[in-house]
């Protein structure tokens, strides 16, 4: 038998359009749970920081939805929206964002010095005001990690749904495992890694931007 | 004026932290809130802007009750100075500065403007108008921090432990930088300290906290280290507070003697009749060169080939302390006036340095 190469190019010339659609799910289902997570992580993140016995019993029911495993998770909900969609993926992803997130945006609200706190409070500041001019742009350095952990980790989780039948750049792994064919595995791979890497530079000039003031300081 | 009536602070659990305190804080003078960590007093500055509420009795500003006044609308009239500057870590040092004039909503021209000129008043380079808080030492922080408080020109400042992160070298540069600005913008100011020599320093009253809350003597610094009310501020002021009282009393008043000043081209005969051990040789501007012992003269010839051990001057604003100071230093136990160009004008003992204090 002859020996299979690692990449055979012609194929991906032939399969571009069906790579550059599921490179597009990937996109949309692995960014969607982040930014979903994100505007739900804001209000119960500021929720748990202002009341903080909700903390711990938040983080402890997204924890325990965290830990069930993402393949029963898929299973369990193809049951619910029937036909394999975005949100059989999406949805769970949602979950695991808000795992990162909330803890991200309780930290970061947290990471106001005291003394920053009681100045704005004192110059007069009314609460909200103070919220959004001084607490949340503060705050920006460690929610900005967390959303680069989520974000990472939510594209490349995509992937699993493929085993449910909407897995993004996933399915070119089960093509690839079924046929005994590694060109469409090491494709999905590449571009995974490659858009998993774009993103994270993204939200690293993003910080760059917004945070100027934060160069010298810590990260998280 | 800003007066406390009766007020107590009562916290949940039984905690008292200030009991029936009753105050008035002159306008246009520093009142130093001062005592051993745990009296009270810090809570009591923050109940006059409202950062606490009493639990009885009340605050008024100018006759006003403060507990009628809206929090925020109060605090942008009152300035206020937190310990470690409290600085906003993710804005300009101008848009620090301009904080108050942007709540209430100056026109942005004005308030830049406002800024940069605070800049200049608390002896800070403009150039740094555009920096972050993290690019300034701690000393640089804490004058943005006063700059801050002084943006809308507020009668009153709060100064909570302002001086207390920075080393000891900064913060008395900061502190004769205050003086100097109370000097000339006269701010009802009321400074919370644990440091009895920053309270004599900058007060012009001090109130003296004790543990639990109660006040346990209001009085300008000079009676206070004169006539503490009771033990507890006696041991609070430490046991050099005769010694500190001298940097209270300044030198210009005390009694020279002029008998033993001599010029240079004196012949030495002349100068043996003086009745003086030492004599203070001066050149012929009158500024001293060296002090002579009378009994150690050459034979013959002037003043001026006489054998001279240095002196130690002192100036009319020095304090007593200061001329003290010269005294002890000098073999001769004599320090020399000046005048303020360096011109002798009289000498004094120690020993009529330290009668002159109870005289």
């Amino acid at each position: 038998m002859a020996e299979e190469p690692l990449i055979r190019w012609d194929w991906i010339g032939r399969n571009a359009d069906r790579i550059g659609g599921l490179l597009v799910d990937n996109v949309v289902m692995g960014l969607a749970p982040v930014a979903i997570g994100l505007v739900v992580a804001l209000p119960v993140g500021l929720a748990c920081a202002r009341w903080r016995r909700l903390y711990q019993p938040t983080v402890g029911i997204i924890n325990v939805i965290y830990s069930l495993p993402s393949l029963a998770v898929f299973v369990l909900l193809l049951n619910v929206f029937i036909l394999a969609t975005m949100p059989i993926v999406v949805v769970p992803l949602t979950f695991y964002a808000l795992a990162v997130l909330i803890p991200a945006v309780v930290d970061g609200l947290g990471s106001v010095p005291d003394p920053v706190r009681q100045a704005a409070t004192a110059m007069g500041f009314r609460p909200l005001r103070r919220l959004i001019q001084v607490e949340l742009p503060i705050a920006v350095p460690v929610v900005i990690a967390g959303l680069r952990v989520a974000t990472v980790s939510s594209i490349s989780l995509v992937s699993v749904g493929a085993l449910v039948g909407k897995g993004g750049l996933g399915h070119l792994f089960i093509d690839g495992w079924q046929r005994q064919f590694p060109t469409p595995i090491i494709v999905g791979i590449v571009l995974i890694v490659a858009l998993a890497v774009l993103a994270d530079g993204v939200l690293i000039l993003a910080q760059r931007l917004l945070t100027p003031w934060a160069r010298a300081r810590r990260t998280a | 004026m800003i007066t406390f009536e009766g007020v107590t602070k009562r916290y949940a659990g039984g905690t008292v932290a200030v009991a029936d305190l009753d105050l008035e804080v002159p306008n246009g003078e520093i009142t130093v809130f001062v005592g051993p960590s745990g009296c009270g007093k810090t809570t009591s500055l923050r109940m006059i802007n409202r950062m606490i509420d009493p639990t009885e009795g009340r605050i008024l500003l100018n006759g006003v009750d403060v507990a009628t006044v809206d929090p925020p609308t109060l605090r942008r009239g009152i300035g206020y100075v937190i310990q470690q500057a409290g600085l906003f870590p993710h804005r300009k040092i101008v848009d620090n500065v301009a904080t108050v004039p942007h709540l209430l909503r100056w026109d942005k021209r004005k308030a830049r403007e406002r800024a940069m000129e605070l800049l200049e008043l608390v002896g800070l380079d403009p150039g740094l108008a555009g920096r972050y808080p993290f690019q300034l030492s701690g000393g640089q922080q804490q004058r943005v921090g006063v700059a801050r408080a002084l943006a809308a020109d507020p009668p009153v400042l709060l100064m909570d432990e302002p001086f207390s992160a920075v080393d000891p070298i900064v913060r008395t540069s900061l502190q004769d930088e205050l003086l100097r600005l109370q000097s000339e913008l006269r701010k009802t100011i009321v400074f919370v300290t644990h440091d009895i020599d920053e309270a004599i320093k900058l007060g012009d009253r001090i109130a003296v906290f004790k543990v639990g809350g109660h006040l346990a003597q209001v009085a300008g610094p000079a009676t206070l280290l004169a006539d503490p009310a009771d033990d507890f501020v006696r041991e609070f002021l430490g046991r050099d507070r005769g010694i500190r009282r001298l940097s209270l009393v300044t030198a210009g008043e005390v009694r020279l003697r002029d008998d033993n000043l001599i010029a240079e081209r004196t012949d030495v005969v002349e100068a043996r009749d003086r009745d003086a051990p030492w004599l203070l040789v001066l050149d012929k501007d009158s500024r001293p060169r060296g002090w002579a012992r009378t009994s150690e003269l050459p034979a013959a010839g002037t003043m001026a080939e006489a054998a001279l051990t240095p002196y130690h001057g002192f100036g009319r604003d020095d304090s007593l302390r200061g001329a003290l100071d010269a005294a002890v230093l000098s073999v001769t136990g004599l320090a020399v006036a000046l005048d303020g160009d360096g011109r002798a004008v009289g000498t004094v003992s120690r020993e009529d340095l330290l009668g002159g204090l109870h005289g």
